[in-house]
């Protein structure tokens, strides 16, 4: 019997050319957009990098700027400004998230539960702007500024950070793990402090972190809060003091060129502790998880 | 011959020789539970349960899948309250108390009725810290040391443990942790330990080892073990409850069919269900 070539062929017809040509198209544009992202990103690290690394030096780090006129000088009090409002709005959000964390996940009937999930949701998507105006007018029209005015908007910026990543870790913690410490006679609140919390304590750090590294580059929130300060490394939080993103911007309006590398480069320092930090916390989640739910 | 003297009728070894069978009236009840009926939302769980457990007395419950059994003895302290659609009709009296009544504190009904689960569920804390913990919340921190070695020593896990107690509650196997887990209840000196299917992800050498275990245990506490084990419950129980599915237009829920002496349940069962169950034609 005559094998029937064209029912049993396995080669391409024209039609199923055309398909498997459209189906090529679109993968290589899918892959093309992929890539593009990660290029972006090595751009703007590169860019950064090439322009800021002349500025790099020990002095970079250990002095305030210079007074007018005068050249050299360095970023010390922008760094020491940083480390203090965020510092400061890591010690107010922490425990503020997990105690919403908490709340949201132990203790809140499921519908309550699930809409402060959808506030929490809507206040990360809030304009940063508006939180640094908002604040403006809460603390510091009338009484001036302060580093811990920033810290405040800041803190409400990390707020939904560390709640949400707290919530989802706490989710993790397996129900067996309550349900025996609850069958030993114990309450909501000693289970959730002696298993729950030490259970998940590895996620809240990481959120803890993550919301440290969007915070160190928030700059609008400052803008009204604590931007006018001395040329001088100040610990004291009662004085408004420099920060690092907003001392980018006012060196990148300065006419001398050098302070031009100089913002370069302080964006650099930003942009190494941003990545560093969320990379970490990111794998130190990877491997909490797995931890977890091995 | 030897095989000439082996029952051959009996569907199931009956273990251990007994003592000779207490009369009912002359055992002290625990729990007496009353028209007893679970629902989750708008699902019956497990109708009209009346069930006498008694004291220093192992009892198993045994049934099919879906009987409700898990719901059962989960109404007995209180522990399906954390199922938010949880609602429990009728009574569960303890000691003469109804654990639903009100001013009844759901945390002190726990702090009496202990409960081992069907999975092994350590903390993840060192080996003396899952035992000790429970001791501590509940404020018994006299003789730490002492209480924990006795819980230990009780679970039979102490040889296997003491020169590891600072070491990870992770790092024993599944049948130790699950002992560990009974350690863990039985330190806070509970009046009775509800037991969850708990050798049902153990194998054969570790489920023989929880069995040996509730055989001494029962001389201090009192035991209700579901199981859907039939030959495990001829070997603990003293008591046996079974429960089947009771199908219905709406699904089905778990009812109690038969509740008697353990031997009289798996060789002279009064009720057609429950001979097919143990003798394996159902179920």
């Amino acid at each position: 019997m005559a094998v029937d070539a064209g029912r049993y062929s396995l080669t391409l017809s024209r039609r199923t050319r055309r398909r498997k040509g459209v189906n090529v198209l679109m993968q290589a544009l899918a892959t093309l957009a992929a890539l593009a992202a990660v290029a972006v990103l090595a751009l703007v690290i590169i860019s950064v990098a090439r322009r800021g690394a002349s500025a790099l030096s020990w002095d970079f780090f250990t002095k305030n700027a210079a007074t007018f006129g005068q050249s050299g000088g360095g970023v010390a009090n922008a760094l020491v400004g940083s480390l203090v409002i965020v510092g400061l709005a890591t010690a107010m959000a922490v425990p503020v998230g997990i105690l919403i964390a908490l709340y949201v996940s132990e203790f809140a009937p499921p519908r309550v539960g699930d809409l402060v999930r959808l506030v929490l949701d809507v206040l990360n998507g809030l304009p940063s702007i508006i939180i640094g105006i908002f604040v403006y007018g809460l603390l510091v029209i009338g009484s001036g500024q302060a580093a811990w005015k920033g810290s405040f908007a800041l803190a409400i910026i990390m707020l939904p950070l560390v709640a949400r990543a707290t919530q989802e870790v706490l989710a993790l913690v397996p129900s067996t793990l309550r349900e025996g410490a609850l069958a030993l006679g114990a309450s909501r609140w000693r289970t959730v402090l002696g298993v729950v919390l030490p259970t998940s304590f590895g996620g809240i750090i990481t959120g803890t972190v993550l919301a440290v590294a969007r915070a160190a580059g928030e700059t609008a929130p400052l803008l009204f809060t604590t931007s006018i300060a001395a040329n001088a490394v100040t610990w004291d939080p009662r004085q408004p003091v420099l920060s690092i993103p907003y001392d980018i911007f006012v060196l990148s309006e300065s006419p001398d060129p050098a302070d031009h590398a100089r913002a370069w480069a302080l964006g650099f320092v930003l942009i190494c502790f941003v990545l560093v930090t969320s990379l970490s916390a990111r794998l130190l989640l990877v491997r909490y998880r797995k931890r977890l739910e091995g | 011959m030897e095989a000439d003297t082996m029952n051959v009728v009996a569907p199931i070894e009956i273990a251990q020789p007994r003592e000779a069978p207490r009369s009912a009236s002359d055992l002290e009840i625990v729990f007496e539970t009353r028209g007893l009926t679970v629902s989750y939302g708008k699902a019956l769980a497990v109708s009209d349960v009346d069930l006498s457990i008694y004291r220093n007395l192992v009892t198993a419950i045994i049934g099919p899948s879906g009987c409700g059994k898990s719901t059962f003895l989960r109404s007995l302290n209180r522990m399906n309250d954390l199922v938010p659609s949880a609602k429990v009709e009728g009574e569960v009296l303890y000691h003469g108390q109804n654990i639903y009544g009100d001013g009844v504190d759901p945390v002190e009904v726990r702090r009496r009725i202990g409960m081992v689960f069907q999975k092994p569920n350590p903390f993840p804390k060192s080996i003396y810290d899952n035992v000790a913990w429970g001791l501590r919340v509940l404020g018994m921190k006299d003789d730490l040391d002492s209480r924990v070695e006795r819980a230990l020593t009780q679970a039979a896990l102490w040889d296997e443990v003491k020169d590891r107690l600072k070491k990870s509650a992770f790092g024993l196997s599944g049948g130790q942790q699950q002992r560990l887990c009974i350690a863990r209840a039985i330190a806070v000196e509970p009046d009775v330990v509800l037991l969850d299917e708990p050798a049902s992800a153990l194998d054969p050498i570790a489920t023989s080892k929880i069995e040996d275990l509730m055989h001494e245990l029962k001389n201090e506490y009192t035991l209700v073990i579901v199981t859907h084990n039939m030959q495990q419950a001829a070997r603990v129980a003293d008591m046996t409850a079974f429960f089947t599915l009771e199908r219905t237009e709406s699904g089905g829920h778990g009812v109690l069919v038969e509740y008697d002496e353990t031997p009289k349940i798996f060789t002279q069962p009064a009720d057609k269900r429950t001979e097919g169950y143990v003798t394996g034609r159902f179920g």
